[in-house]
């Protein structure tokens, strides 16, 4: 038996006591430990996806050696490596850039808050991992919680923001739990490889029906599904940025996997086809939320609300390749958890950057960023351009897959709604790389700061290039920190690579595990 | 016949009336801390949920003893009375976040009020 399925939570859940222990006596061992654990976790993550595709079968691990259906366990399938991937290298990538971040933004707070980000890390690992549907709601509250405490350690009005979605996560979590009791009192396991053979006998079970009923509502809740998602721009806008850049990414997506999840291997296979109307509910919600998010990111100010907003269009997009119910359709959704965590995950980081060496949140005050920092506006490019879906950036193959769906799907509603999405999201893109490369005016946020730097060395009074914080200032003054910038630029080139590798992603992971999705 | 109705299902009817009260308080009520409690009513429903659909009339303790043998209507099914033990320990997590969240929140806006603190807010902003 194979351990690793098990390792990957553990050495998260492990490191994040360590980390607080160590971290009540000296800061910076709080963060190192976490950071270990996290890529030791990022190891063994990377060890399951090459054991799965070598294998081509799941790896499975029984829990306190108790074999189920009686016993929890673990499930490695190539679905669950690709999720564990994609949240340890998210999680690497945070911890690294979070310490400098953190001091800036929540001095002092920073021993609690490593062990919160891998509470959370481990809650999303065991989502994706567990084969047990009781277990899953365990793990969906684990984390919930850190994820709770995280966004409320931001700004002022953070702690109201937490508690808002707090009250309508524990609503939403509650709602899975009765479908859970819904499931077992009417098939008697909770095991799902278990109830994926029982349920086939129950499909016209009224009970059955409002199990999956209730626990689209309560992941619905989760991943922020249209018009479910009005917790979020709240708690993202006054976050933290590194645990806004942990969060965006991942809490939404995981809790879209676990919906994907329950449709392909738990609940038999017509509750995919039209039936019953589950499925296809899911997807026009998502068409809305789509539209919705798109044209609501256009309308912000902050850059950070922007991204907020965006977050609940593109986790839409997870929801409509479900709801196309077809194979190539879940994949391009199941990529999009892939595309879209390394671009948002990207775009929060660069927003903390920002906000690190400038103060700005506002879009409005950005002018002039290019010149200030270089390196960090071309990976916010990069991403900006996958956002929109502009080859051969990530972005691009996942709406490619999502189109060829609809068209098998043939519905063309639902491909008028990507394309329009997709103007929208060039539409508040282009006008802030618009405002990052014009020059800054007198009186401009940016233009101060290159003024007082270059004023200091050099001694006399501003010129034109120092103005533009050219003259005197260092490269490194200008860009944020080497530990910030570095994880902005990996997460740029992993949009490229995730981009030019989507064939062997979808080959080796995707493919086979949608499958028998639609027949 | 409207009896029959009642009798037959009054632990569902219960359980109902408490999740619509859960959820009204978590969603109507203006004091923070009154929607904390809404969300303690709804939790408790669904653990009460869990038990009652492990009722068994007649049943011992999930304990083997050589007078009853193996039958397996003979004892209790302990499996949903555990889940409900975790639920619990989840549920008092996240209450106690939740509580921890209102003191922050009290200390910075001195009240529990949502209409008063979004005033504030809007004043700040």
């Amino acid at each position: 038996m194979s351990h690793i399925p098990v390792l990957i939570p553990l050495s998260l859940l492990v490191s994040s006591l360590l980390a607080l222990l160590a971290g009540l006596r000296s800061p910076g061992w709080g963060h190192k430990i976490s950071l270990g654990g996290v890529s030791a976790s990022f190891l063994f993550s990377l060890a399951g996806i090459r054991a799965v595709l070598r294998d081509g079968m799941p790896l499975r691990y029984a829990l306190g050696n108790w074999p189920p259906p009686v016993g929890i366990e673990f499930v490695l399938d190539s679905l669950g490596a690709y999720m564990t991937g994609i949240i340890t290298f998210i999680g690497v990538v945070v911890l690294v850039y979070a310490p400098r971040s953190l001091a800036r933004e929540t001095p002092g707070r920073e021993v609690y808050t490593y062990p919160a980000m891998l509470l959370l890390l481990t809650g999303l690992t065991g989502i994706s991992l567990t084969g047990d549907i009781f277990n899953l709601y365990v793990f969906l509250e684990i984390a919930a919680i850190a994820g709770y405490a995280l966004l409320a350690t931001g700004d002022r009005a953070a702690p109201v923001a937490a508690f808002r979605y707090l009250l309508i996560g524990s609503l939403g979590g509650g709602f899975y739990l009765l479908g859970v009791a819904f499931l077992y009192f009417s098939a008697g396991t909770l095991n799902m490889a278990d109830l994926q053979a029982r349920l086939p006998d129950l499909v016209e079970n009224r009970a059955v029906i409002s199990a999956a009923a209730f626990m689209i509502v309560g992941l619905g809740v989760k991943m922020a599904l249209f018009p479910l998602h009005f917790w979020l721009p709240d708690a993202y806008t006054n976050a933290p940025s590194a645990a806004a850049g942990l969060i965006a990414p991942l809490m939404t997506k995981v809790a879209a996997f676990a919906i994907v999840r329950f449709f392909l291997d738990v609940f038999p296979p017509s509750f995919l086809t039209e039936a019953l109307p589950l499925v296809s509910t899911v997807g026009w919600l998502s068409a809305g939320g789509i539209l919705f998010g798109s044209v609501m990111a256009v309308a912000q100010k902050d850059y950070r609300r922007m991204l907020a907003y965006s977050s609940v269009g593109q986790i839409a997009y997870v929801g409509l390749g479900l709801g196309m119910a077809n194979p190539v359709g879940m994949v391009g959704g199941l990529l999009h958890i892939l595309n879209h965590a390394l671009m948002k995950g990207c775009l929060f980081l660069i927003g903390g950057s920002i906000r690190y060496r400038t103060g700005i949140t506002q879009i409005a005050e950005m002018r002039g960023l290019g010149r200030l920092m270089p390196w960090t506006m071309a990976a916010f490019v990069v991403a900006a351009l996958a956002m929109i879906g502009i080859p051969p950036t990530a972005g691009f193959f996942s709406k490619w897959y999502l189109i060829l769906g609809t068209l098998e799907a043939g519905n063309w509603w639902w491909f008028g709604v990507i394309i329009l999405s997709s103007l929208l999201t060039a539409v508040y893109f282009f006008r802030t790389v618009e405002m990052i490369f014009r020059e800054p005016e007198e009186g401009d946020p940016v233009a101060r700061i290159g003024r007082k730097r270059g004023a200091g060395v050099t001694g006399v009074g501003p010129s034109p290039e120092v103005q533009l914080g050219l003259g005197g200032a260092t490269e490194g003054e200008r860009e944020a920190p080497l530990s910030m910038l570095l994880p902005i630029l990996v997460m740029g080139a992993a949009i490229l690579a995730a981009g030019l590798l989507n064939v062997a992603i979808v080959n080796g992971l995707l493919a086979g595990a949608v499958a028998h999705a639609g027949g | 016949m409207i009896t029959d109705f009642f009798l037959g299902r009054y632990p569902f009817l219960f359980i109902a009336l408490l999740l619509v009260i859960g959820v009204y308080g978590m969603m109507m009520k203006r004091n923070f801390l009154k929607k904390v409690i809404g969300m303690t009513i709804f939790q408790t429903a669904i653990y009460l949920f869990f038990i009652q659909g492990a009722k068994k009339t007649g049943a011992s303790i999930p304990v083997y003893s050589v007078d009853l043998g193996s039958a397996s209507d003979a004892y209790m099914n302990p499996l949903p009375h555990v889940l409900v033990l975790t639920a619990i320990v989840v549920g008092v997590a996240i209450t106690g976040v939740a509580i921890s969240l209102l003191l922050v929140i009290y200390r910075r806006f001195g009240t529990l009020d949502e209409a008063r603190i979004l005033e504030q807010m809007r004043e700040s902003a």
